[in-house]
């Protein structure tokens, strides 16, 4: 990156702390050409260099060399950012931008100090709920009898009463489930036909409790596809969420129990079917560069076994004994799956093998929903702004069944339905339109 | 030159400047940057830093920027113009402090008339999604710049960009039909007609590519081109660069003008390839990418006309992209290609610049001389057919003495191709990047008319100061910086 002449002796002492932080081999590629501007979610609303890829890692460097304060203005244009990496497709340098604003965010998480509220609810979500099953799943019942016994519809115009931003978080929860998927914990599901392939099945955490469905569905077509599936107990939360809020030691702990929990050698793969868990899931080396090789290499045999059940299922070559489903559907590419993993013709690739599915292309799939793990709660204005922008495009579609890859996309979208002028429209994952087409399957 | 300081956090930095206030007077709060973290933002652009703008301002209508300019004037800040900062001769950086008038908001496209084949623009609509937006009607808007996914027609008019191709289309000023334009005293004036044929002086041709030194362009009328009924896309790979440098010259010798025509040499394949897995040969010396378009039956004829010509230029092998997604792959590689060589060294510093092709053979051969000199590696990216060179200097900046090389190579460079009949850019434009260099290929009175003429727009240096004509303060010597890095 250029920047400006110093004289020597100026340079100002910089404004990280210890641990990991923007690192200069990765910074340094970028040539600050601005490919990536109009890739840019933030970018594209706001209009602003601070709010743009490059100029986030401007900020990064700028803080570096001790040219500006790891204060609250760089705090708000880092929060900003929706990590959906849309700037690494764009960008013709292969500038790592994940690596670096997830190093900047665990600058902020240790350097700066978030007002005392924020900080007590992100301690309380982040270290005393996620990590912990028996917890998660407590909280997840609570939540199920505030949603069934007609609390929401009380309590929700109330928060919004109290503020907008409290409304949309109790209308953006996730549904939970009747029955939770983690009682599946420790099931193996036998493989239909000769087996193929065995498999480890990541369940995800907050997935087990609200997308149970989409899990069960993701088992049922792997068994389809001649693969064992086996659901290890001893699994959690992967850390996915911690690693975008900067809490890198409380996501190497998760890292290390999920590593424990699909031992190597055990599995042909592991399977997630969340695109933003998948990604951290394959990332985990990045975590463990820091501490030692023997942890580091223990992550590296993890990560490389780690699919995208769409990406697996594309590359085993799947069983294409589905029934028709006679409807128009659109795909929009989680961010985590298209640009993080770069799966983005495996979907389409299932999705076209569907007998009489018309499969209409969704204009500006490559740009980000708004869901971004917790972004739509805690940025949740420009979550709202990119959401209004993805249901036009929707909408121009006419599609009947919105598909998507990722759980928080699928929450997100769902959202957007629900406010459209056609909330009947359904949103799915890609694995359960296919799950319906293998039962529709005549025979 | 002033030094950007640290950010303030004190007392200076909470209260917007008067000149600040002024203008969130007239455009509002939420259209001004004015905190020195913001501005500090705005010191840079595709080619390099500066310094930060006294302020930043966003209008969204003609009306906005007229206000602007009357604060400025009143004010005596100079204005500079930016779309999305991706320019190269660092066109949109803040040499002298001033307001920065950042196009990015007015982005609308205001008139789409298939028909008539045209349409009317603000400034900040990003080059490629006004193509995408007639794509569905069978039409594009021609310039191509390798940053058409995030440059802005605004910033394509100040430069008059260029892209793969021009050879056979030209470059952006054949594709303005006529502009609005906000004068130094707020006055409104428009320029050209909808239609080719106007009477009068060209005051479009003049102020496409005067790169924000004559007024503020509010309003593009732009003409729109039916897509092509057939494109062939060749590739033809050589053993020894020479070859293919005099293919170049043969085919157009041999009356055929193709759409584009481009050379790239092996060291440059090799990187490209490594980063975008186009499907190049990493084993040869060059390559031309060749595009034909025109109708089916035309364009196989001289596909099969060009791949002649290639062999008879001992071409080891010419591959044709038989479906759009090889096509598309194919350019994938050209369009990232610049990006692709950042993997190769930290920094690097791409030239601009115009030879005859028919002096391709021995410029190469120059530019090869001139690396080994002072040590360097350098890439070579040709529009080949108009013989429009992108050589790229590769460099650590943090190695000062490295720097100042690729700056003398650079010099040395330019020094040639001006001596050659050819000029120091090709479509970068000059900026503050070549503006002393232009001495090179315009002589004293040359340079006074058009100081004359920009005085008549552009009064003490109102608009985009420090940039286009030379500044005499250091001259004959590029005053750009390079690097940096950490």
């Amino acid at each position: 990156m250029q920047t400006p002449r110093e004289e020597p002796g100026t340079r100002a002492a910089s404004g990280y702390g210890a641990g990991e932080k923007p690192e200069w081999d990765f910074y340094s590629k970028c040539t600050h050409c601005g490919l990536c501007l109009n890739a840019c979610p933030t970018y594209r609303e706001l209009s602003v260099e601070m709010d743009s890829p490059r100029g986030r890692i401007y900020q990064m460097i700028q803080v570096e060399r001790g040219r500006l304060p790891l204060g609250e203005s760089f705090v708000r244009h880092m929060d900003l950012c929706l990590d959906c990496r849309a700037c690494e497709t764009a960008c013709p340098s292969g500038v790592e931008y994940g690596r670096l604003i997830e190093a900047a965010r665990g600058q902020i998480a240790t350097q700066y100090r978030r007002p005392l509220l924020v900080r007590a609810l992100g301690g309380v979500f982040f270290h005393h709920i996620l990590p912990h099953r028996a917890r998660l799943v407590f909280a997840g019942k609570l939540l199920r009898i505030y949603q069934r016994w007609g609390f929401e519809r009380l309590a929700a115009p109330m928060a919004g009463i109290i503020s907008s931003r409290l409304g949309n978080v109790a209308r953006l929860a996730p549904r939970m489930d009747n029955r939770f998927f983690t009682e599946r914990l420790g099931v193996t599901m036998p493989a239909e036909g000769p087996r193929r392939f065995r498999v480890g099945l990541f369940a995800g955490c907050i997935a087990s409790l609200a997308f149970s469905r989409a899990n069960e569905a993701t088992a049922r077509v792997l068994s389809k596809n001649g693969c064992q599936v086996v659901i290890p107990s001893a699994q959690g939360c992967c850390g996915a969420l911690h690693v975008h809020a900067g809490l890198r030691d409380e996501a190497r702990k998760l890292a290390r129990r999920t590593i424990e929990a699909f031992p190597p050698g055990d599995f042909d793969a592991v399977i997630t079917n969340a695109a933003g868990c998948g990604s951290v899931l394959k990332e985990y080396p990045h975590l463990f560069e820091c501490e030692g090789s023997e942890l580091l290499e223990r992550a590296r045999l993890f990560s490389g076994r780690v699919r995208d059940v769409t990406e697996f299922l594309a590359d085993i070559g799947w069983n294409r004994d589905f029934g028709a489903m006679r409807v128009r559907a659109t795909y929009q590419d989680p961010c985590h799956l298209g640009h993080a993993q770069k799966i983005r013709s495996a979907p389409r690739r299932l999705l076209r093998s569907v007998p009489e599915l018309e499969f209409v292309e969704l204009k500006d799939n490559e740009v980000c929903c708004g869901s971004a793990g917790i972004y739509n709660i805690t940025e949740n204005a420009m979550a709202e702004r990119l959401l209004k922008a993805k249901m036009l495009r929707v909408e121009e579609t006419g599609a009947e069944i919105v598909l998507s890859a990722n759980p928080g996309c699928l929450l997100q979208l769902r959202a957007g339905v629900a406010q459209s002028s056609n909330p009947r429209r359904r949103v799915m994952h890609v694995v359960e339109l296919l799950d319906e087409a293998y039962r529709k399957a005549p025979g | 030159m002033e030094l950007p300081s640290a950010i303030s956090t004190g007392q200076q930095s909470s209260r917007p400047s008067p000149v600040a206030q002024k203008l969130i007077g007239v455009v509002g709060a939420e259209a001004v940057l004015w905190r020195p973290e913001d501005r500090m933002l705005y010191e840079y652009d595709g080619l390099s830093s500066r310094r930060a703008p006294d302020a930043v301002v966003f209008p969204t209508c003609t009306e906005d920027v007229v206000e602007v300019v009357k604060v400025s004037r009143s004010e005596n800040v100079p204005v500079i113009a930016r779309g999305a900062g991706t320019g190269l001769s660092g066109g949109a950086v803040v040499t002298e402090g001033g307001i920065v008038v950042s196009f990015a908001r007015m982005k609308k496209i205001l008139e789409i008339d298939i028909p008539n084949q045209r349409a009317r623009v603000q400034p900040g609509v990003v080059n490629l999604d006004l193509s995408l937006a007639v794509s569905d009607a069978g039409f594009y808007f021609v310039p191509d710049p390798s940053s058409q996914k995030a440059c802005t027609i605004g910033g394509n008019v100040a430069e008059n960009s260029g892209g793969p191709h021009t050879l056979a289309y030209g470059v952006t000023t054949n594709h303005v039909l006529g502009l609005e334009m906000v004068l130094a005293d707020g006055q409104v004036i428009r320029t050209g007609a909808k239609v080719w044929e106007r009477p009068g002086y060209d005051l479009t041709g003049f102020i496409v590519g005067s790169e924000g030194t004559l007024g503020l362009v509010t309003q593009i009328t732009v003409r729109l081109t039916r897509k092509p009924e057939a494109v062939k896309t060749l590739l033809a790979i050589y053993d020894r660069v020479l070859e293919a440098t005099r293919t170049v010259a043969a085919i157009t010798a041999a009356g055929i003008t193709p759409a584009a025509l481009e050379m790239m040499d092996g060291f440059t394949l090799r990187a490209i390839e490594e980063a975008t897995h186009a499907g190049y040969p990493t084993d040869s010396a060059a390559v031309l990418l060749i595009e034909v378009e025109g109708l089916r039956e035309a364009v196989e004829e001289e596909a099969d006309a060009i791949e002649v010509i290639c062999r008879h230029h001992d071409a080891r092998e010419v591959r044709r992209a038989r479906s759009d997604e090889e096509r598309e792959l194919l350019w994938r590689g050209r369009k990232n290609a610049f990006g692709a060589l950042g993997r190769i060294s930290p920094n690097y510093y791409v030239q601009d610049g115009v030879i005859p092709r028919t002096r391709l053979p021995e410029m190469l051969e120059f530019i090869g001389a001139v690396g080994e000199k002072h040590g360097l590696l350098i890439g070579n990216i040709f529009h080949a057919g108009d013989g429009n060179l992108h050589p790229l200097l590769f460099f650590d900046a943090r190695d000062a003495k490295q720097t100042e090389k690729v700056l003398a190579a650079a010099s040395e460079i330019m020094a040639r191709c001006s001596e050659m009949g050819g000029s120091i850019t090709g479509e970068h434009g000059v900026g503050i990047e070549k503006n002393e260099l232009m001495p090179l290929i315009f002589s004293r009175d040359d340079l006074d008319m058009m100081r004359r003429l920009k005085d008549v727009f552009n009064p003490g240096g109102f608009f985009n100061p420090g940039k286009v004509l030379p500044t005499g303060k250091m001259c004959g010597e590029l005053r750009i910086q390079l690097g940096g890095g950490a």
